[in-house]
């Protein structure tokens, strides 16, 4: 079970979570004293629909993705702020938080922008797993103001329930550290099944049929039949759920296989120079995060589609894909890819609520050059491309091509955003002399 | 099948002249190559803990002898121990404000500024927010700033 032998002492492999309760409305919070009482939301792009909250605003009864003009009583009721997602705020506070708990773990793996995996073998030869998991939830709320919980066990699935009791059971004081079997089938007898890492909604009716109910239940099941009823991933869980670790911490992120930029409209788009424009602007994005992950891509994606909400509309959704024949990174390459594949799919006389560009195909930069490729490398590609990048890093967006447009009416809709405290000088915090 | 024994000698005493790959530079070579070292960083000077580092800007007037003004910027690290004369960021009111803390002989937030009155506190109850302690102000000497 886990268990392996260093230096004749009996030592076990440990991993644990660390995750920031209410993350995005965290972030809004720190900077601001004045709603340290305050219930907090976050929209969605396009303020559309709530995707963050804290404690007091699921007090209030506002839940996750209500949209926003339907919960406005409640809003105004219990006097919720409101913000629009401020995502460079988030990736600042989010990396600040990762390295607090990079310093003081020995591995660690950044699962999601508010979720840290790492492992804690042999820490129990110095203090105790909990003392341990205090001290990483210290650290984070000193150096960040964020208040995290902390899930610790013998493999990466029994830390994300314990991190799931720190959360429900607050007289835990935000730490659960589990090594004592029968506290762990105790903790895995009153969790429901839904709850269990990689268990997803489907997987959770379907063992529910086979009365499958509590995280107990499928520790207890059959590795064979679940490998043959389900697959080889569960089974492993169901051996992560007995404290035999079998998902190892990925330190290193994978590369990415493909880039998506889609926005929604803040207004219906319905001429196909807006879309154009909106196409050309998602294109040249993805094409930076492209050259950012140092990847060549030979298909690009073009989709588009009305909204589901407005049922009087006329439902239209397409996509269309350009394959190249030699890879490219270059913003030029891909939007004249991208409005190929917007002609193919483009209908006049429909309100569009959405488009997106999707990068696929990666390919290292040595590709054989093809003699009757339209789209051959061009010449100084990398230094006008590395230019361009250089120039607009600082998020302000300077140089664009033309063809996005300036000042489109299609621009994401943030009402409500805040200031960006830690990565803009005009937008820093302001401190009063009294 | 036979193994030979390959000695090592016969290989390191290989009666070969080296190659050099590199060209040999005609002008006379940089002497500083080799003693290249990163420029200073200020930032590097100001910022010991970076993830609990931030800068904040004052607004407000301040007494003349309080060596913080208005729109200096200030580096403001939360790892610390705020100690007795620590200058701190306090939220007070509603709002982040500079003082300077006093622990002896009665703990209190001295003001800035004269016009204002010291908040004398109890350390054990802890119901006073204090959230960072200043660390630099950076203040510029131009008179024309932008």
């Amino acid at each position: 079970m886990g268990c392996r032998y260093i230096y004749g002492y009996e030592s076990f492999a440990m991993y644990g979570i660390i995750d920031v309760n209410g993350m995005f409305a965290s972030c809004e919070q720190a900077f601001r004293p004045d709603l340290v009482n305050r219930a907090v939301a976050v929209l969605s792009s396009n303020d559309g629909n709530i995707i963050a909250r804290n404690r007091l605003c699921k007090l209030a009864g506002i839940k996750m993705g209500d949209p926003y003009f339907k919960v406005r009583p409640l809003i105004e009721k219990h006097n919720v702020a409101v913000f629009s997602s401020n995502f460079t705020l988030y990736g600042s506070m989010s990396a600040r938080f990762a390295s607090v708990v990079e310093s003081l773990s020995a591995n660690t793996e950044c699962y999601s922008v508010d979720e840290v995996f790492f492992t804690a073998d042999n820490i129990e030869k110095v203090m105790s797993l909990d003392e341990y998991g205090h001290q990483l939830r210290n650290a984070v709320k000193l150096h960040t103001t964020l208040v995290c919980g902390v899930g610790i066990s013998y493999s990466k699935t029994l830390a994300k329930l314990c991190n799931y009791a720190a959360k429900t059971w607050p007289a835990y004081g935000g730490v659960v550290a589990l090594t004592d079997r029968q506290r762990i089938k105790k903790l895995l007898s009153i969790v429901d099944v839904s709850e269990v890492w990689g268990v997803g909604r489907k997987i959770a009716k379907t063992l529910s049929l086979m009365g499958i109910h509590t995280a107990l239940d499928l520790a207890q099941a059959d590795t064979n039949f679940i490998r043959k009823n389900f697959n080889v991933v569960l089974e492993r869980t169901v051996r992560e759920l007995r404290g035999e670790s079998c998902f190892a911490l990925q330190e290193h992120p994978v590369t990415k296989q493909q880039i998506v930029v889609s926005r929604s409209f803040g207004q219906r788009v319905t001429s196909l120079d807006e879309m154009q424009q909106a196409v050309t602007g998602y294109a040249a994005q993805a094409a930076e995060r492209l050259r950012g992950e140092n990847q060549y891509c030979k298909a690009i994606n073009v989709f588009v589609r009305t909204s589901p909400f407005s049922i009087n509309d006329v439902q239209y959704g397409n996509q269309a894909t350009e394959k190249l024949l030699t890879p490219t990174q270059d913003t030029r390459d891909i939007i004249t890819a991208a409005q190929r594949a917007l002609a193919r799919i483009w209908k006049d006389g429909i309100n569009y609520a959405k488009a997106g560009v999707m990068l696929a195909d990666f390919n290292g930069r040595e590709a054989q050059l093809n003699l009757f490729d339209e789209s051959a490398p061009r010449e100084g590609s990398d230094k006008l491309m590395g230019l361009l990048d250089r120039i607009n890093r600082d998020g302000r967006k300077q140089l664009f091509f033309a063809g996005q447009g300036i000042n489109p009416s299609f621009k994401v809709r943030r009402d409500w955003l805040s200031p960006e405290y830690t990565t803009n000088w005009k937008d820093i915090p302001r401190a009063k002399i009294g | 099948m036979s193994l030979t024994l390959i000695e090592l000698s016969s290989l390191s005493n290989a009666d070969s002249i080296p190659f050099y790959a590199e060209l040999i530079q005609a002008g006379f070579p940089s002497p500083t190559q080799g003693y290249d070292k990163q420029e200073l960083n200020l930032h590097d000077y100001c910022v010991k803990h970076p993830s609990a580092t931030y800068l904040l800007r004052v607004s407000g007037r301040s007494m003349e002898d309080a060596r913080i003004h208005d729109g200096d910027v200030l580096v403001v690290d939360r790892s610390l121990t705020p100690e007795h004369g620590s200058i701190v960021i306090a939220s007070l009111d509603n709002e982040f404000t500079v003082k300077r803390l006093v622990l002896r002989p009665r703990p209190c937030l001295m003001p800035m500024n004269p016009a204002y009155s010291p908040i004398y506190f109890d350390p054990e109850e802890n119901q006073l927010e204090i959230w960072g302690v200043v660390t630099f102000t950076v203040m510029s000497h131009l008179l024309c700033t932008e």
